[in-house]
């Protein structure tokens, strides 16, 4: 017992420390723009295609969820406008965030573990550094960059596709017109709702991406190993996002 | 020269390597032999600090390899040209990029990149794949690609893992001469490491056996073919018992 506990303890500190050397590297190769630099746009396009068609089929469904449930909660005691700002600020505060994130998680996080892995086993990292290649700034960094710069940017379009819907759903099942929904949008309304879901989706992004390039590039033993990195880089960054989630309503709310 | 001192390395309750040295100078082929699993790729992996020894050390240029920063490392790199096993083709790349990417890391201006990766590709016998994915390509067409991304480098120390396991016979001839060729004409020093006889014979100058950790034997390749120890025997002669 008190073995497997001290087991697990050491584990658990290898893998911080793993960790920490990682970030360590990570930095260390940020200067080296040269190299990340083109690889960059690459991916920003990567992580922006392969994940703007679920970001918006999940808003979208979202905003129409959302108007719905509202207006049975409220139907009767509050003034139905409120139904646009429920729309309008649970997308931008939580739901268009999260709900993108851990799809995201699904996305590019499986894909970023299983190409690393895939290079890691079948020795192309290796080759990449003998190639006087860092592997930090060849592979991890326009990745992480990419998924922190793209994700926020595309969580923006699916809360847009969201309210919409929302709007939509509204007018057509709801007896609710434009002017209110909209006069309930900019009730209550702070800039700080925006920026609060776009920082909380660049972080997201950050750790989606990062989590797929520790995951991925400590990949060991063949297809199975690669089988085995993509599902755990899902489960520890869906993990981590909820754990960053309260995280964020704590510090900046 | 490369230098190994008695290098030690382990992966977990496994000991691969128990005190290997082995010296290579200036100018030479050498071979290395030895059973498989032995730990021959685990030994010239230390050249190019892709694996750190547990004890001891390797010099390449009494550079310890060990004691180098990532910086050091990149620098002693710049001067190896190191063809895997199993190739190691970045597979989200064509063949063109494939030779060519060392060469951008060197800066080398883009009009000489792309002599130097068809005069590459011509050396192996593989003019004219440039756009092809080495997913399209057979094993040894892979391993050819591999060979000529090293060579593409210049590089003053080619370290060849087991260049002609799995080519046809005369593949694997050519694949010698090859060797041969690009040590007598742009001087560089080689380590193989194979267990395909008729090739160490052909490449080398000098043969060392790795057994059980360490070096069992060395010598030029009469000494080795006249060898007396029945271990080495053996194995160049591929007895079973
Ligand atoms: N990264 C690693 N982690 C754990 N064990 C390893 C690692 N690399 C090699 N080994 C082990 O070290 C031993 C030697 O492996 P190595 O690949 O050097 O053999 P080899 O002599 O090259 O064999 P072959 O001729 O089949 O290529 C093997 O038992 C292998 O399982
Ligand atoms: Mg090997």
């Amino acid at each position: 017992m008190i073995v497997q506990i001290g087991g697990s303890a050491v584990r658990g500190l290898e893998a911080a420390g793993r960790f920490g050397r990682f970030l360590a590297d990570t930095g260390r190769a940020l200067p080296d723009v040269g190299t990340w630099g083109r690889l960059l746009i690459v991916q920003m396009r990567r992580v922006g295609v392969d994940s703007l068609p679920v970001v918006v089929f999940i808003a979208a469904f979202t905003g129409v969820v959302l108007a719905l449930q509202a207006s049975y909660t409220f139907t009767g005691t509050v003034p139905l406008y409120i139904v646009g700002t429920v729309v309008g600020k649970t997308m931008m505060l939580e739901l268009g965030p999260v709900l993108s994130g851990l799809a995201l998680a699904g996305r590019v996080g499986a894909s970023v573990a299983a190409e690393l892995g895939t290079m890691k086993v079948t020795e192309q990292v290796d080759a990449l550094e003998t190639l006087a290649y860092d592997p930090y700034s060849y592979l991890v960094i326009p990745r992480v960059l990419a998924g922190t710069l793209m994700v926020p940017l595309v969580v923006a379009v699916g809360v847009a596709v969201g309210i919409v819907t929302g709007w939509l759903a509204s007018l057509g099942l709801l007896d609710l017109s434009t002017p209110e929904f909209v006069k309930g949008l900019q009730f209550l309304y702070r800039f700080k709702d925006t920026w609060y879901g776009l920082v909380k989706s660049a972080s997201f992004g950050c750790t989606i991406t990062l989590v797929g390039c520790v995951v991925g590039l400590n990949t060991r033993g063949g297809a199975e190993g690669v089988g085995r990195s993509t599902t755990q880089a899902v489960v520890y960054s869906a993990v981590l996002l909820l754990v960053l989630d309260a995280f964020w309503a704590m510090v900046l709310l | 020269m490369i230098r190994f001192a008695d290098v030690y390395k382990g992966f977990g309750d496994k000991q691969v390597l128990t005190g290997f040295s082995l010296e290579i100078r200036d100018g030479e082929t050498m071979v290395i032999i030895g059973y498989s699993g032995s730990g021959k790729s685990v030994a010239i992996k230390h050249i190019v600090g892709l694996l750190r020894p547990d004890e001891g050390e390797v010099y390449v240029d009494d550079r310890a390899i060990s004691e180098l920063d990532r910086a050091g490392l990149t620098e002693v790199r710049r001067d190896i040209g190191f063809v895997f096993q199993f190739a190691a083709l970045f597979d989200s790349m064509t063949v063109f990029d494939n030779v060519a990417l060392g060469l951008r890391r060197r800066d080398v201006p883009d009009d000489e990149i792309a002599a130097r990766v068809s005069e590459a590709l011509a050396l192996v016998d593989l003019t004219g794949t440039d756009d092809r994915m080495p997913a399209e390509l057979s094993g040894g067409m892979r391993k050819r690609v591999g060979i000529a991304r090293a060579i593409a480098l210049r590089p003053r120390y080619i370290l060849y893992d087991e260049p002609t396991t799995g080519l046809d016979p005369v593949t694997s001839a050519i694949m010698d001469r090859l060797m041969v060729r690009t040590r007598e004409h742009l001087g560089v020093t080689g380590v193989v490491v194979t267990h395909d006889m008729r090739s160490a014979y052909t490449v080398g100058d000098r043969i060392a056996m790795l057994y059980e950790g360490a070096i069992r034997q060395v010598g030029t390749v009469d000494e080795i073919r006249a060898t007396d120890d029945p271990v080495v025997r053996q194995f160049i002669e591929g007895r079973p018992e």
